[in-house]
C-alpha cells in the first residue's frame, strides 16, 4: 500500500493574473481546509494557496479533540475522520517502570463524539481536501506560495510564486493558515512572542505490528531512556507516534542517524519488528502574535500561535480558530455584519489561545524542568506520587484539550436570569446525541442551521404561545435570520422543527424549564439565554452576537454594513 | 493510615505548581534552597499538629534514590 505521505496532488498551473477574489486562504493544512469548507458552505468562494505539493510529511497533529470533531460534524466531514481514526480513552504515566498516574477520558454519556480520535494529519488533510472538492471548490492551488502582500485602499494585492513563475492576485481578505513558519507572517514583518524551551525532542512515526494497548503512554525516567521523558501513542494503520526527549546540546543529526534511532526504539519497543516512517526534531514553543487581525489579513492556527504538544492543544486550537472565523468572515463579506465582527475573532481567539498556552507552559515546566530547583520540585512530585494520592494529581505529562468557554467575549449577553449547569453564555454547545441508545448517532449540532439558532424548551409544539410564534416568525425573516427549534419534553421523539430529547440529556444539560430560550451563535456557542422568551431581548442579543454596536437595531441588508 | 491528608486538597494543583516554579525565578540555587526552607517553616507552623508534622517528616525521607542516580553510579 503506498504511503499516504507520498500522495502528491498535481501542482496547479500558473494563472494569467488579473483575478480578484473575496477571500484567499494561504495554507492547505487542517485549519485552512476547515475554513475553506466552512466558507464554501456559506456561499463564499475562496482560493486556497499551498506552497507544498504534498500533504503533510509525517503525522504531526494526531489527537483530534471533541471540539474539532463537533466542528467537522457540523461541516459534514466528520464521518471519514471518525471511521479512519483510532480511539483511546486511557492515559498512563510511568515514573521509571512504575505506573504513578492514569486518567480515563471516558466518552461523556450523551455526547455524540468521543473526547479524542487519533488520526495522522496527512489523512485528515486528504479527507478535508476531498470534501472541499466534493462541494464544488476548484481553487485549491498546490505549489503556490504568497511571496508579497501589498495593502491598497480597497483590498490587498498578493504576489504569488509558483514553479512556473509568479503572478498577482487581488483579494479583499487574506487568511494566513500557513503554519508555524508562516510565510505571510514573515512577509508582513510580524513575529510571535513568547517562550522557546531549549530541550529538543525527537519525534518518530514507527510502523509496528504489536499488541500495544490503544492508550497514551508517557514515561518519566524510563529504563529505556534514563533521565528523560518519552511518549508512545497510537495512530491509524499500525503506526505509533514516539516522542523522545533529548538533551540540550546533543548532536541532533547524530540522534536522527538511523542506527542510533533504531537502537533507541528497539529499547522502547522490545522484540517487535518495526520500521521508521518519519522523524523530526522539535523544541517546545509557546508563542503567539499580539493580534490575530492585521487589517485585511487574519491569522489562524500555528501561523497565529505555536502551542507545544503533549496536550493536543495546537491543532485543535487551530480548528477552533477556523470555526470562529468562518461565519464572521462570511457575514462581513456578504455585508451582513460590520467589519468590527472580525475584531471579536481576534479578542475571542487570543483569549482562548492564552488558556492553551498557559496550560502548555505548565506542562512544559514539568516535562522539561528549566533549572535545578524545578528539577528538584519535579522529582519530589514524582517520588511522592509513588505512595501519595495527592501527588499523582500533580504529575503533569500534558493536560489534554477540553471544550472551553469564550471568556469575556464582546458578542455574549450576560445572564439576567438564574441558571445552573455548565452552559453559561460563551460556552460551546455540546453535541448531544439525539438518538436513542443503539440508533445511528445524530447530534444536536448536526440539525442546527448555519445561522443563529434558537432553542425553545416547551413540553410540546402546541405549548408555545401564539404571540411567541409570531415573534419567532418575524425574527426568522431577518437578513441574518434566527432559526428556532422547539425542544420537546424529555423522553419524546419528534420531527423538525421540533427536536426530540429522547434521552432527556438536552433539558438537563441546558438546565431547562418550560419556556427557557437559548440563543446560539453560528458556531454553536451560547450567545444568551433566558427563562422566558422575550422578542425584544432576543433581537438585541442577536445584534450583539453578530457584531452590531450595543443597542443598535438589526439593520437591513446593504444598509450601513461596512463590508467591502 | 496516619493523620496526614493523602487526598488532593488543592483546588488548582497545576496553578499551585506554576506558582512554585515562578517563586524561584531569578534566584540563585542557594537562594532557592533558602526560599524552600522558609516555605516549609511557614507551612509547618501553620499546621502546628506535631503528629501530622512527624508523619510528613518521615514520608519526605522515603524514596530518595531516583533510578537515574542509581544508573549513574552503576556506570
Amino acid at each position: 500500500m503506498p504511503s499516504p505521505t507520498r500522495e502528491r496532488p498535481a501542482p496547479a498551473p500558473r494563472p494569467r493574473g488579473g483575478e480578484r477574489h473575496p477571500v484567499v486562504i494561504c495554507g492547505a493544512g487542517p485549519v485552512g481546509l476547515t475554513l475553506a469548507i466552512d466558507l464554501e458552505r456559506r456561499g463564499v468562494p475562496t482560493v486556497v494557496l499551498e506552497k507544498d505539493t504534498a500533504y503533510s510529511t509525517g503525522s504531526r497533529a494526531i489527537c483530534w479533540a471533541e471540539a474539532s470533531l463537533d466542528i467537522w460534524s457540523r461541516l459534514g466531514c466528520a464521518e471519514p475522520i471518525l471511521e479512519r481514526g483510532v480511539t483511546w480513552e486511557v492515559g498512563r504515566v510511568y515514573y521509571g517502570d512504575q505506573e504513578v498516574y492514569h486518567f480515563d477520558l471516558k466518552p461523556e454519556h450523551d455526547h455524540k463524539h468521543p473526547p479524542f480520535r487519533n488520526l495522522q494529519q496527512y489523512h485528515v488533510e486528504a479527507i478535508l481536501a476531498a470534501h472541499l472538492g466534493g462541494l464544488g471548490h476548484r481553487q485549491l492551488r498546490w505549489g503556490h506560495c504568497v511571496t508579497g502582500v501589498a495593502r491598497r485602499a480597497d483590498g490587498l494585492r498578493l504576489e504569488v510564486t509558483t514553479p512556473d513563475g509568479a503572478y498577482d492576485l487581488e483579494a479583499d481578505w487574506l487568511v494566513a493558515a500557513d503554519g508555524g513558519n508562516s510565510t505571510v507572517r514573515r512577509v508582513l514583518g510580524l513575529d510571535t512572542e513568547g517562550t522557546v524551551f531549549r530541550q529538543p525532542f525527537l519525534v518518530v512515526d514507527v510502523k509496528v505490528k504489536a499488541d500495544f494497548p490503544f492508550e497514551r503512554l508517557f514515561w518519566f525516567d524510563p529504563t529505556f531512556h534514563p533521565g528523560r521523558s518519552a511518549l508512545l501513542h497510537r495512530q491509524a494503520d499500525d503506526v505509533c507516534r514516539v516522542d523522545l526527549q533529548l538533551e540540550d546540546g546533543e548532536d541532533l543529526e547524530l540522534e536522527r542517524h538511523p542506527e542510533r534511532m533504531t537502537e533507541r526504539l528497539a529499547a522502547m519497543l522490545g522484540d517487535h519488528p518495526f520500521s521508521v516512517e518519519w522523524t523530526s526534531v522539535y523544541t517546545f514553543k509557546c508563542r503567539r502574535l499580539d493580534r490575530f487581525r492585521h487589517g485585511r489579513v487574519l491569522f489562524v492556527g500555528d501561523a497565529a500561535h505555536q502551542i507545544s504538544p503533549f496536550g493536543a492543544r495546537g491543532g485543535n486550537c487551530g480548528i477552533q480558530d477556523a470555526a470562529n472565523l468562518g461565519w464572521k468572515l462570511a457575514h462581513v463579506v456578504q455585508g451582513r455584519a460590520p467589519e468590527a465582527l472580525l475584531d471579536s475573532f481576534c479578542a475571542e481567539r487570543t483569549a482562548a489561545a492564552d488558556v492553551d498556552l498557559r496550560t502548555a507552559m505548565r506542562s512544559n515546566h514539568f516535562i522539561t524542568p528549566q533549572n535545578a530547583v524545578s528539577q528538584t520540585l519535579r522529582d519530589a512530585v514524582l517520588s511522592l506520587s509513588r505512595s501519595r494520592k495527592f501527588a499523582r494529581r500533580m504529575v503533569n505529562s500534558g493536560r489534554m484539550s477540553r471544550p472551553m468557554p469564550l471568556l469575556g467575549s464582546p458578542l455574549t449577553t450576560p445572564d439576567s436570569d438564574c441558571f445552573a449547569g455548565p452552559l453559561m453564555p460563551g460556552s460551546p454547545c455540546p453535541n448531544l446525541s439525539l438518538a436513542a441508545n443503539g440508533a445511528p448517532a445524530k447530534g444536536l449540532l448536526d440539525v442546527l442551521g448555519p445561522d443563529l439558532s434558537g432553542l425553545y424548551f416547551a413540553p410540546s409544539e402546541d405549548a408555545v404561545a401564539a404571540e411567541d410564534r409570531r415573534a419567532l416568525a418575524e425574527l426568522a425573516r431577518r437578513p441574518w435570520p434566527l432559526s428556532t427549534w422547539i425542544v420537546a419534553a424529555p423522553g419524546t421523539a419528534a420531527e423538525p422543527p421540533v427536536v426530540g430529547d429522547v434521552r432527556g440529556a438536552i433539558w438537563e444539560t441546558f438546565d431547562a424549564a418550560p419556556g427557557t430560550f437559548y440563543l446560539l451563535r453560528s458556531d454553536a456557542y451560547v450567545a444568551a439565554r433566558w427563562r422566558r422568551f422575550d422578542a425584544a431581548l432576543v433581537a438585541r442579543a442577536m445584534a450583539r452576537a453578530t457584531g452590531w454596536p450595543e443597542g443598535e437595531p438589526c439593520r437591513q441588508r446593504g444598509g450601513d454594513g461596512q463590508a467591502p | 493510615m496516619g493523620k496526614l491528608r493523602d487526598r488532593l486538597a488543592l483546588a488548582d494543583p497545576d496553578g499551585f505548581y506554576e506558582s512554585l516554579i515562578h517563586l524561584h525565578e531569578g534566584l540563585t540555587d542557594e537562594q532557592s534552597r533558602l526560599v524552600m526552607a522558609k516555605l516549609v517553616l511557614l507551612l509547618a507552623n501553620h499546621i502546628g499538629d506535631a503528629e501530622v508534622l512527624d508523619e510528613a517528616l518521615r514520608i519526605a525521607r522515603e524514596d530518595l534514590l531516583p533510578r537515574r542516580q542509581a544508573g549513574a553510579e552503576a556506570a
